[in-house]
């Protein structure tokens, strides 16, 4: 495996939880229930906050900010996985299947780099850990509920291939333990679809359509 | 399932009541109170309630007009000033009573004891 420089590694990181944040705002105002609503759209919130963290310390190493890093790349540089760029509306099933198998590789690949010997680094991801705690028990109390409808069961097999792909190769085998699941051939970070151009089009219009020189 | 949420702002002060959600199990009400709740440091702790397991009584038959058990039963304001010119008057008795020598004074006392 080639060995991540800092900034790739958090670029990686911070792509995969902002656009995870968008694919989960889409529910705000359609959840199946408002409760719910207003929680998933918290969570939305939440990762995009870690989004923004991670940015920023990336955004130092490149020396650029976290704005720049985050909406003036053309689509095809961002590396965020596949997993979180599918459009899973109206689909509840498949985006709880996703919010579980997204939150137990985060969790994995957190607690990994809570022990790196980047201070910063480490320092951050024990931050992140304390919100992705909830983010955990709100996945599993719908796995929970749902686990065991067809529907959901079927998302998970489709999704996790895509599961898989969000980690490094070496962390691999510790979801496939968590999830109960045989290693497959995993959908590698490869340049983004035509589905992540949409969304990056609609990500980006603000910015690109602010006048030179604004200021946020 | 309805449930009822008090939250406390700070330590030592009252829980008091903050709305209430539907969820369908202590896991979802756990998460839900949290997000609506605290998720702004808004409450130091909250008390999350199933709805149906609060006792309400709100029926208090009051048919003979048992004011007086209140504190605000009755003026307690003439009554003061009454026991005020009471107390007043004795003292004043005693004030204009030839002061006894200190042993007599000892005696009457234990008198009073023993009786």
């Amino acid at each position: 495996m080639p060995e991540h420089s800092r900034a790739e590694l958090l670029l990686e990181l911070a792509d995969d939880e902002l656009i995870l944040g968008w694919r989960d705002s889409e529910w705000t105002g359609i959840a199946p229930f408002l409760e719910e609503d207003v929680a998933f759209s918290s969570i939305a919130q939440n990762e995009i906050g870690h989004a923004r963290a991670l940015y920023e310390l990336a955004a130092r190493d490149l020396g650029t900010d976290a704005d720049a890093l985050a909406f003036d790349r053309a689509p095809e540089e961002y590396r965020c996985s596949p997993l979180v760029q599918l459009r899973l509306v109206p689909d509840w099933a498949r985006t709880i299947a996703r919010h579980v198998l997204y939150e137990t590789a985060d969790a994995i690949r957190i607690a990994h780099l809570k022990e790196s010997d980047d201070v910063e680094l480490a320092g951050l991801a024990g931050k992140i850990e304390r919100e992705e705690v909830y983010h955990r028990l709100h996945a599993e109390m719908w796995l929970e509920r749902l686990g065991a409808e067809e529907r959901v069961r079927g998302a998970v097999d489709e999704l996790w291939p895509y599961a898989l792909g969000v980690l490094d190769p070496p962390l691999r085998p510790r979801l496939a333990e968590r999830i109960g699941r045989p290693e497959v051939e995993a959908v590698e970070r490869t340049a983004p679809g035509a589905e992540f151009a949409e969304l990056w089009d609609e990500m980006t219009m603000v910015r690109r359509s602010a006048p030179v020189g604004a200021q946020w | 399932m309805i449930w009822e949420v008090f939250r406390q702002e700070r330590k030592g002060q009252p829980f008091v009541h903050g709305g209430s959600f539907h969820a369908p199990d202590k896991a979802f009400a756990d998460a839900y109170a949290r997000e609506f709740y605290a998720r702004r440091q808004e409450s130091i702790a909250l008390w999350v309630v199933p709805r149906a397991e609060i006792m309400t009584i709100e029926e208090f038959p009051d048919e003979f007009d048992l004011k007086y058990r209140r504190v605000d039963g009755y003026s307690i304001k003439a009554r003061l000033k009454e026991a005020r010119e009471r107390v007043g008057s004795t003292e004043r008795a005693r004030a204009e009573m030839p002061a006894l020598p200190a042993s007599e004074r000892e005696e009457q006392r234990a008198g009073t004891l023993e009786s």
